[in-house]
């Protein structure tokens, strides 16, 4: 066993006691260098500009700071492994999976080959032939849906003209660490006028790839145009590698409309710090919806920057924290121009000494006249050992606007309770009850079958039987 | 067999506050029994304490349903032994829907009995319920609406009602159902409550007032005062009180009523 795969098992080791025995075709050495870089981006056979646009982002990972807000982050950087080539990750063994995560596979009936896939131990699924019909349907729209190594290869002008506009390198320390080892994700265009009547799920495309830890994702949805975006699952997901930190940027053109769908279940060793921006022109609308479960870590916070006259945007967020997590979530919304209008509601569940924190940037420009914001943050404990923190920011520069704030934390009550046992419910069933009704807003915008799943998992979280 | 709710000297305090002084009552399926009396007397406290609420402590006496003490037993564990309580201020539960409420409620029972049973089918559930809001004349829209959640006052008890229909009790108490319904509202939910009682159904039905008395006929009155039951008798004893008010009991007991 070579010295690193040993380094990268006592990162793991903490958490889950189980041994790796992987061999990699190639790993990059631990921490983060212009070496990693140029040959990763040699492996992948991109253009000088990605290189170059890498090495940048590089330079600004290196100077800028750690965060000093949001949450707690124990990780060593040059520790982390930066790069290893998919095609290799997926050979680790069944028998690596830690125990608690298999248990929650059972409990939720999910099939043997999916299970593999979100354990990430297996790459082929039966659904690459649904991929492909889906695919067929997509090309004669004229609607691309290709991971974006894939959309940096075919649509090589397309890619660059939009690749790292919405969020550069320079935005923040993670979104510069994500721009200098970007590997996966999707590119996603829908041409003008064009509605994607079922919604794109990244679940079928990333079979193929398993799913990465730094990955990116564009979507460009052309003026007048329409699309639903779904990306994780409510299982939960298992990966060897602690750190992720994803970038996703949405261009949503003129009178256009964009929904994003994020369900995360990461298992509770991992880091996600994901940046997650959309930039929405004229009369065009951005919806997010998204729902975090797992990780021991998640900053998360969906954002609009709403730039066209009569530009719409919503968050729609969900947080969940067992024991030993930490959800800092929220929402930021940017009121660039006039009559623009957005609506922000958090949703957080702290369990069994978890914490959960919103964190919100309301920001209206000058000249945003008539702009209308509403914010609604609920969060919801179970008991007094858990946390929740509300860090509201409105900034507004504009005297002609409507806003509104609201704010509440409420306890499971003992009379709620009361009233359901009473009616014959066990108590850990009431509670859990009680939890879906207050997440009933979010889990009802979402596609079927993720919403019954996502209240199952809660349920399953509730009785404690989850870890 | 018929199934008994026997109370023996029952004291119950609330923060360490004594409330009930030691209450004796007997009541048996297919028997509908009134128990009215002056605010503050402890009729809720009695009702709060039968289903099992926390914060009623039982310091003395006992409570015998179906040959099992009663005072053992978790809210959910009395229900699903056949006792309801129709609370006079039922808890909105926001975001699920009367249906899936009642549909966990079925289920919780059915699992109780028999840990492997899957859950009632949902067509048979729909069926069921439609049936049970047919007969309390519940408007269908009902089922999905959010449990007590923006219900008006009549809206929150005829859910009450419909809850005590669909899970089928062997004794209901209900907790001054007739409160803050005006005189439609009052005569449906009492319609409603008629329906159930009977060889089936015992009820103890607390009031304040007379009036839901026109409606439901009582087969014994019991008037509490001070913590304890002072008189019983039968329905023209409800008459009695709507002529004469509290005011002579309170004098013929005067002690208790100064307790």
């Amino acid at each position: 066993m070579s010295e690193q795969v040993a380094e990268l098992e006592k990162l793991s080791e903490y958490k889950y006691g189980f041994s790796d025995n992987v061999h990699y075709a190639y790993q990059s050495q631990r921490g983060l260098n212009a070496g990693v870089v140029r040959t990763l981006s040699g492996m992948k056979g991109e253009p000088q500009w990605m290189l170059d646009f890498r090495l940048k982002a590089l330079d600004i990972f290196n100077k800028k700071p750690m965060p000093t807000w949001g949450g707690k982050i124990s990780l060593d950087l040059d520790e982390i492994t930066y790069y290893t080539r998919p095609s290799e990750k997926t050979e680790s063994s069944w028998d690596d999976v830690p125990a608690d995560i298999k248990n929650t596979f059972d409990k939720l009936g999910i099939p043997e080959a999916e299970r593999k896939f979100l354990a990430g131990v297996g790459a082929q699924y039966e659904s690459e032939m649904v991929y492909h019909s889906v695919q067929k349907h997509l090309e004669e729209l004229g609607v691309i849906f290709l991971s974006s190594d894939d959309g940096l290869r075919q649509y090589p002008e397309l890619f660059r003209e939009h690749f790292g506009k919405v969020v550069p390198p320079t935005d923040n320390k993670f979104a510069a660490c994500n721009s200098a080892v970007w590997s996966g994700g999707s590119f996603v265009y829908v041409p003008k006028g064009v509605h994607v009547e079922m919604p794109l799920q990244a679940y079928f495309r990333l079979n193929a790839e398993g799913t990465g830890q730094f990955e990116r994702t564009l979507i460009i949805v052309d003026e007048g145009a329409q699309v639903h975006y779904v990306e994780g699952c409510t299982a939960p997901t298992y990966s060897r590698d602690s750190f992720h930190s994803g970038v996703i940027e949405i261009i949503v053109k003129k009178g256009a409309r964009c929904r994003y769908t994020t369900i995360q279940n990461w298992s509770t060793n991992v880091y996600n710090l994901v940046t997650q921006r959309a930039v929405v022109h004229e009369g065009a609308t951005m919806e997010w919806v998204d729902a975090n479960l797992g990780s021991q870590l998640t900053m998360k916070y969906p954002s609009c920057y709403l730039v066209g006259e009569g530009a719409h945007g919503e968050i729609l967020s969900m947080a969940f924290a067992g024991p030993g997590q930490h959800q800092d979530t929220g929402g930021k919304v940017v009121h660039g121009a006039p009559n623009t209008t957005s609506k922000i509601t958090s949703k957080s569940i702290s369990r069994a000494g978890g914490r959960t924190s919103y964190r919100g940037l309301l920001k209206v420009y000058k000249g945003a006249t008539g702009s209308k914001s509403s914010v609604v943050c609920d969060a919801l404990l179970i008991d007094d050992k858990s946390r929740s923190d509300t860090y509201p920011v409105i900034e507004i520069d504009e005297n002609e606007v409507t806003i509104g704030h609201e704010a509440s934390v409420s306890k499971v009550g003992e009379e709620q309770l009361f009233y359901l046992m009473s009616r014959g419910i066990p108590k850990d069933q009431a509670e859990g009850l009680v939890v879906a009704g207050f997440i009933e807003p979010l889990v009802k915008e979402l596609p079927m079958e993720y919403a019954v799943e996502l209240n199952r998992l809660v349920q399953l979280q509730m009785e404690g039987s989850v870890g | 067999m018929t199934s008994v709710l026997e109370i023996r000297n029952l004291h119950v305090s609330v923060a360490d506050k004594p409330i009930l002084k030691g209450v004796n009552l007997l009541v048996k399926q297919g028997e509908v029994h009134a128990l009215m009396g002056p605010n503050g007397t402890g009729k809720s406290t009695l009702a709060y304490t039968l289903m099992g609420h926390p914060l009623y402590v039982v310091t003395g006496g006992q409570v015998i349903f179906k040959g099992v003490d009663l005072l053992e037993l978790a809210p959910d564990e009395r229900s699903r032994l056949g006792l309801f309580l129709a609370f006079q201020y039922p808890v909105a539960i926001p975001g699920v829907s009367v249906a899936n409420f009642l549909r966990t409620a079925l289920n919780a029972r059915r699992r109780a009995a028999n840990p492997a049973d899957k859950g009632i089918p949902i067509p048979e559930f729909r069926k069921l319920l439609k049936a049970k809001m047919d007969m309390l004349q519940v408007s269908h829209d009902f089922a999905g609406r959010y449990l007590n959640d923006g219900f008006s006052g009549g809206e929150k008890k005829r859910a009450e009602i419909l809850q005590m229909a669909t899970l089928d009790p062997e004794i209901a108490v209900l907790d001054e159902t007739d409160s803050g319904l005006d005189i439609d509202a009052l005569r449906i939910v009492a319609e409603g409550v008629n329906k159930l009682a009977g060889p089936n159904m015992g009820a103890l039905v607390i009031t304040h007032y007379q009036r839901i008395l026109n409606y439901i006929k009582p087969n014994v009155v019991h008037i509490m005062l001070g913590g304890q039951i002072v008189e019983s008798g039968e329905a023209d004893l409800a008459l009695h009180l709507e002529e004469r008010g509290y005011d002579w009991v309170r004098e013929k007991y005067q002690e208790k009523a100064e307790a």
